[in-house]
């Protein structure tokens, strides 16, 4: 179980130290300071062994949150519980940082002391921790003993993320498919690997406690579903997806999914995470990206790229980036470019060229010329792949939200009331192409 | 960088070190580089020549960024620029980069070469200090190639500034440590010596460590140096301290210089009359000066005083020829001995150990024996206290043998586990070594073992043992002694088992005493038996066993010992194989029997203590030896006596420590090592000289027999090293393989294998060999080539002799290599009528040689078959009307001639007989034929 909690800042000061087992001394503090934040050479593992003490970490901008255990723990979980952390922080105060730490330090060890209890991960969901640990200072006076033990009944009842009782006039719920696609192809256009990793976002505003069921096109249930009728499953084949894996809420009931491969559940009060999965077949790659990479004698190189939309037309992709790595001495650049901005980052060794807006199943090109100085070392420019970033208004696993319905069986408003909001939205991963 | 002043100051330099100070991670700091890179780049790219101060600027940040870890590909150019600039700073910057980021690029070290070339050509002493401190950084064999020749002419030029002879000397220094091959040696040598009279303090202190190193090496052509360095030395000890300005030191005149100067004469042996005795006066001198109360009471005073004095007692303690001043330099460490400085306190003991070899300071170094005593105790730092006992070690000797060994005793409860086992070999060393009374040895050892039972090896015991067993007047007091010491509550393994044996050997010295009865010994041993591990446990039954012999009485009990279930049937294979054998050998066998099979031990033949041998091993062969050789030389002097020292028999190798010394029941015991006398080699610790030829090896006349018939096979095998041989023989050449293994842990030094012919067989074989590389390291094989021709016929077989030097005695092997006649054998076939008529031509008396002799192994036909083939000739089949007669034939190529040569055996089974006949056109060779193939059966 984890022993310690330390977070330090981007020199290796320490901003919060919190130990849970006598078996971490002050001196791991040091150790993981000295061996991990001031290491010579970059620390690439997150999980370091000092002493027979393991150090897991993140880094969070220029914050290092560090937990310490001696014991041989589930390294899976303590991320999970150091992700959760963050995100628990995050709903606090916001940004996590260095000086946002600072002035939230009593409430950070408020609730450090809350969700670890003995190095055990304990209730982080955030709105439950949001009724007891409050950022206007000592509440407990106001608070009549009813709504203490109300508390404490709910945050060690069955259901820990729900509080009762809550009332809203319009039910609303929104549903967002966030998916990033990782992609690396090969120059001639070859998919090497590809995935997609997505999550199901939910923001709920519903009175009571509400049962939900949530369906998308999930293969195996269509095809359960499908058993019957032949010529729906032949119809419906093509839409339905095959997920990889996936994990749940702690609000879903796994026995549910597993019998049923339903997916069913009290939903906390406004946002949490719904489930989260992996996708490796048919996956829709929204852009093409086509190199072509020229070296003309060895102080010159002519750079070409194509990239192509590859979606409905209908569709508006944003944010579109492009990076084209550049050989260690280039000592000059020319770029053309028909649409966009494009600009050579000597800081970052690479040509960035960047696109507001593009429609569906358009082309763009873009053509450097790369001045060299030459060098006395023989080594081979690497050609490091050309990367990209984007956002579209679509998922590229093909997941579709089939239904999702709202039962209130206590209070008198049905699924049809529930005003509901889907939206999907595709983001580039890794996204490279070899050139 | 003190050479960027104010003026000169690069802006642009310092912003961008400010930049990057200033970044906050990594990441930041990366960009940043990555940034001005780009932008350095672009500049040298650019079109626009770059003025030198631009220059000096970017090569500088590149620099700086190279310097921060990154790598730097390109910029060389540009600082190959900047080396013929004329201002100072550009220069400095380009040679500056150079020397830290060059590697052998070829085009590059030409431009760079060529550079230097001219800053030594130019007459500016600056530029050519800055040309030769590139060369002594860089220090490539390159420079060594390109400026070898040129710098020793500056550094004896006339006209050359006193700076640029310093760094002359100082890079030469270097290029001479990387390859020395490289620098010539020439008439310029002699005009550096003179550097030592130079008058510039600098200059001289340069001059003194390149004269330090080169005459290390070529001793003879510096020779001159010595009364020069005399000379220096006695005007910078005589001078008062405020005469040498810059090169005085918290008021100690030129201490590094003096020092340098005082390892230079270590190098050679003590000067004429005329310089020693000056050489004297300096030495008195700085022996006085540290007699005088310090001028300052600053450290650094003091370190440089010290650091003098010190190495004028290595030198003392180099000559060591005069007597006077090593007991004044002992005397002068004896104070250092109670100094508060610990790293004082250190090196005074560490030279006293040297001090103590020498027999003109070794009364000097005893006197002191109270004071080290008291180090041992109180000493705090751990490295010093292990000094103290090195000291006692060495300073021991009959007289002082007694309180050292009890001191040492004393401090061994309480040392350091680090140094215990040490502690414990020297103790042992010394007890034997000194002992005059032999109780006070047993006493001793008992005592050792019961302190530090751990720490106490094998060797250890072993050898008290043999002691006891060797000396009749110890036996009953050493056999009362472990009664008494095995009485005690918990005794430690190693006392059960000198107990067990001894008791086991001499118990019945002390039956006798009733309070000590065979019943009660018995009982005493057999209560430790349970707690013993196996090997000990073997042991004690042995001793039971064996005191069924010696007590009658108690034989009912110790067989009922023997017949329990915990003994018979014990898992352990060896303890059941002697209870079993032990418990049959009681029953069955007659009293005369178990008297003559269970016999007291015989004395155990003398040899080198096998503890010195473990003492040398732990410390490393090379380190020790001479100083241990020396002491021991020493010791043998002062117990002089009836008693030859343990040292001066003729000493071998550590003997395997076989597990049991008592030997299984009837065997005869087994000396652990080979006795001197089986001489499988011949060794004597005090002779060096290596010229004696050891005789033949015994058994290397059956191996040379052996190899008549083959030619690959171990020709030669003891503890130490084994000889494998791998041959090949065409026509009248040949080729021989020798394989010398190292069988030993320990390296071999000065190997020197040499082939020994006699005058006319080295007319007739001819052998150039090739030398092998005289260290052979433990475990490992090294080969040498012989390449053979033969010239004419020739009956004696050349001796190899080996000579090398392991654990500090020379081994001295001898071994008959098997290059016989017979390997130049041809074989012929040829057909029965063909045979025949050529037997008829050789039909001359002098060409045939007959031989009757008798079977010495079975008369197998195979056998005899392959072994006529072995021997090179053709097996002639169905040639002899008689199928048991074997016939062959052959020719002997010889460089001169070709010999034919035919053989008939005749084999008689009846009477195991042979009939050797052989038919040659020449006589010797059917001789020799005839001998050495009659040898063989």
């Amino acid at each position: 179980m984890i022993g310690g909690l330390f977070i330090y800042n981007h020199k290796g000061e320490v901003l919060i130290s919190r130990v849970y087992r006598d078996d971490i001394g002050r001196n791991a503090v040091d150790a993981f300071r000295v061996n991990v934040i001031h290491a010579r050479q970059q620390v690439r593992s997150p999980v370091t062994n000092i002493a027979r003490t393991s150090f897991f970490h993140v880094k969070r901008s220029n914050i290092w949150l560090a937990a310490v255990t001696k014991q041989n723990v589930n390294a899976a979980m303590v991320f999970e519980f150091l992700y959760k952390m963050c995100d628990v922080m995050a709903a606090y105060f916001g940004k996590i940082s260095e000086e946002n730490i600072k002035n939230n330090f009593v409430l950070i060890y408020e609730l450090l002391d809350e969700i670890l209890d003995f190095g055990y991960p304990q209730n982080s969901e955030t709105g439950a921790l949001k009724t007891f640990i409050t950022q206007q200072g000592i509440k407990s006076q106001h608070q009549t003993k009813e709504e203490q033990s109300q508390i404490t009944s709910q945050v060690t009842g069955q259901i820990g993320w729900r509080r009762e009782g809550i009332k809203y006039r319009r039910n609303e719920l929104f549903l967002d498919v966030l998916e990033s696609v990782n992609l690396l192809m090969s120059p001639q256009g070859q998919v090497l690997s590809a995935h997609v990793s997505g999550r199901v976002v939910m923001k709920s505003y519903l009175s009571g406690m509400p049962e939900c069921k949530f369906g998308m096109n999930d293969k195996i249930v269509i095809e359960k579903q499908g058993k019957g009728t032949a010529d729906e499953t032949s119809k419906s084949g093509k839409q339905s997806i095959a997920i990889d894996d996936c994990t749940f809420h702690q609000c879903v009931r796994l026995s549910k999914f597993d019998s049923e491969r339903s997916i069913s559940f009290i939903p906390p009060d406004e946002e949490f995470e719904l489930m989260r999965y992996r996708t490796t077949k048919d996956i829709i790659l929204p852009f093409r990206v086509i190199p072509l990479v020229r070296e003309v004698g060895r102080t010159k190189l002519e750079v070409k790229v194509v990239i192509k939309s590859n979606f409905k037309p209908s569709l508006l992709a944003q944010k579109i980036e492009v990076r084209i790595p550049t050989p260690l001495n280039t000592s000059g650049v020319q770029v053309i470019c028909m649409k966009g901005k494009a600009k050579y980052k000597a800081s970052e060794n690479a040509i960035v060229w960047k696109i507001k807006r593009m429609a569906g199943m358009k082309e763009s090109q873009i053509s450097a010329e790369i001045e060299l100085l030459p060098t006395n070392d023989k080594k081979k420019w690497a050609r490091p792949p050309i990367s990209m970033n984007f956002e579209v208004p679509l998922a590229p696993s093909g997941l579709k939200v089939r239904y999702l319905k709202v039962f209130e069986p206590k209070l008198n408003y049905s699924d049809h009331d529930v005003i509901k909001w889907a939206r999907y939205i595709g983001r580039s991963g890794i996204y490279e192409t070899r050139c | 960088m003190p050479a960027v002043s104010k003026g000169d100051g690069m802006r642009g330099l310092a912003v961008f070190i400010s930049d990057i100070r200033n970044c906050k991670s990594k990441e930041a700091e990366i960009k940043r580089i990555n940034k001005e890179l780009a932008n350095i780049r672009s500049k040298f790219k650019g079109d626009r020549a770059l003025d030198g101060y631009s220059k000096k600027k970017y090569v500088c940040k590149l620099l700086f960024i190279f310097l921060l870890g990154h790598d730097i590909d390109f910029g060389h150019m540009e600082a190959v620029n900047l080396l013929s600039s004329n201002r100072y700073t550009e220069k400095q910057i380009g040679y500056l980069f150079i020397s830290v980021l060059v590697n052998s690029n070829s085009e590059l070290i030409r431009l760079i070469n060529n550079a230097i070339k001219n800053d030594l050509a130019s007459r500016n002493p600056t530029f050519m200090g800055l040309a030769l401190h590139c060369i002594a950084n860089v220090g490539s064999r390159e420079m060594a190639e390109a400026f070898a020749g040129e710098i020793p002419r500056i550094l004896v030029a006339g006209d050359t500034m006193d700076s640029v002879k310093q760094s002359a000397a100082l890079c030469l220094l270097r290029l001479y440590r990387t390859s020395p091959d490289l620098v010539p040696m020439g008439d310029w040598t002699s005009r550096v010596v003179h550097l030592l009279n130079d008058q510039h303090l600098g200059v001289v202190t340069a001059a003194t460590s390149l004269i330090t190193t080169l005459a290390q090496k070529n001793p003879e052509e510096f020779k001159t140096s010595v009364s020069l360095a005399v000379s220096r030395l006695s005007r910078i000890v005589t001078s008062a301290s405020t005469d040498l300005q810059d090169y005085t030191y918290y008021f100690v005149p030129a201490p590094w210089l003096s020092v340098k100067l005082l390892r230079l004469l270590q190098c050679y042996p003590p000067p004429d009359p005329a310089v020693r005795g000056r050489l004297t006066e300096c030495l008195e001198a700085i022996l006085n000066k540290a007699q005088e109360p310090p001028k300052s009471k600053k450290v650094q005073h003091s370190n440089a005083k010290n650091a003098v004095l010190f190495e004028a007692i290595s030198l003392v303690i180099h000559h060591d020829s005069e007597p006077n001043l090593l007991v004044r330099a002992c005397n002068q460490l004896g104070q250092f001995l109670q100094h508060r400085e610990t790293n004082l306190r250190y090196l005074a003991l560490e030279s006293m150990c040297t001090l103590a070899s020498s027999e003109f300071s070794h009364e000097a170094v005893k006197t002191h024996i109270e004071t080290v005593i008291n180090a041992l105790k109180t000493e705090r730092d751990v490295s010093v206290r292990q000094r103290a006992v090195d000291l006692l070690y060495a300073m021991c000797d009959r007289s002082n043998a007694q309180q050292i060994v009890a001191e040492m005793l004393s401090y061994l409860e309480t040392a350091d586990y680090s140094i215990r086992e040490e502690i414990v070999l020297k103790v042992a060393i010394l007890a034997e070594k000194y002992a005059v009374d032999y109780t006070w040895y047993v006493d001793t050892i008992l005592n050792l073992i019961r302190i530090a039972g751990d720490y106490v090896s094998e060797e250890v015991w072993y050898r008290v043992i043999q002691i006891v067993i060797n000396r009749d007047d110890v036996q009953g007091y050493a056999a009362k002694t472990v009664f008494e010491a095995l009485q005690a509550s918990a005794c430690h393994e190693n006392l059960v088992k000198v107990g067990g044996y001894i008791l086991g050997e001499f118990g019945n010295l002390i039956a006798g005493d009733p309070r000590s009865s065979p019943l009660t010994q018995f009982h005493l041993l057999h209560s430790k038996f349970h707690l013993c591990s196996v090997p000990t446990r073997a042991l004690l039954l042995s001793t039971y066993i064996k005191f069924v012999n010696l007590f009658p009485e108690v034989k009912g009990t110790i067989q009922d010992v023997l017949r329990s279930d915990s003994q018979l049937k014990n898992a352990d294979v060896e303890l059941q194989q002697r209870a079993v054998e032990y418990l049959r050998l009681s029953t069955v066998a007659s009293t005369d029997i178990l008297a003559t099979v269970l016999e007291e031990m015989p004395p155990f033949p003398e040899r080198e203590s096998s503890i010195l041998a473990k003492l040398k091993k732990k410390k490393g062969p090379s380190t020790v030896t001479d100083l241990e050789e020396a002491k021991r030389e020493r010791s043998a002097d002062v117990n002089g006596g009836p008693e030859p020292a343990p040292a001066s028999t003729s000493a071998v190798s550590t003997p395997s420590p076989s597990a049991d010394l008592l030997g299984l029941g009837a065997a005869p015991p087994v000396p652990a090592g080979p006795p001197p006398s089986s001489g499988g080699l011949l060794v004597d610790v005090f002779s060096d000289s290596p010229s004696a030829a050891a005789p033949l090896a015994p058994g290397s006349e059956d191996n040379f027999a052996r190899f008549v018939c083959k030619n690959n096979g171990v020709l030669f095998e003891n503890q130490l090293l084994q000889i494998g041989l791998k041959s090949e023989f065409r026509q009248n050449l040949g080729r021989m393989f020798i394989f010398y293994g190292n069988k030993t842990s320990t390296q071999f030094l000065n190997f020197t294998p040499t082939l020994i012919c006699s005058d006319d067989l080295q007319a007739n074989i001819l052998g150039p060999t090739k030398p092998v590389d005289p260290a052979v390291d433990g475990g490992a094989q090294v080969q040498q080539a012989v390449n053979i021709e033969c010239v004419s016929d020739f009956t004696e077989a050349p001796v190899l002799n080996i000579q090398f030097r392991y654990g500090g005695t020379f081994q001295n092997v001898s071994v008959k290599l098997p290059i016989t006649l017979n390997k130049f054998f041809q074989p012929t076939e040829m057909a029965s009528q063909d045979f025949f008529q050529r037997w008829k031509q050789l039909s001359n008396p002098q060409q045939e040689v007959q031989s009757i002799f008798k079977a010495k192994h079975p008369m197998d036909t195979e056998v005899t078959k392959a072994k006529i083939i072995g021997f090179g000739s053709a097996l002639l089949e169905e040639v002899d009307p008689n199928p048991a007669n074997f016939v062959g034939a052959g020719i002997i190529h010889t460089r001169t001639a070709q010999i034919g040569c035919l053989l008939r055996l005749e084999p008689n089974l009846q009477a195991q007989m042979y009939r050797l006949t052989l038919r040659t056109s020449r006589e010797t060779v059917s001789q020799r034929l005839c001998e050495l193939l009659s040898e063989q059966f």
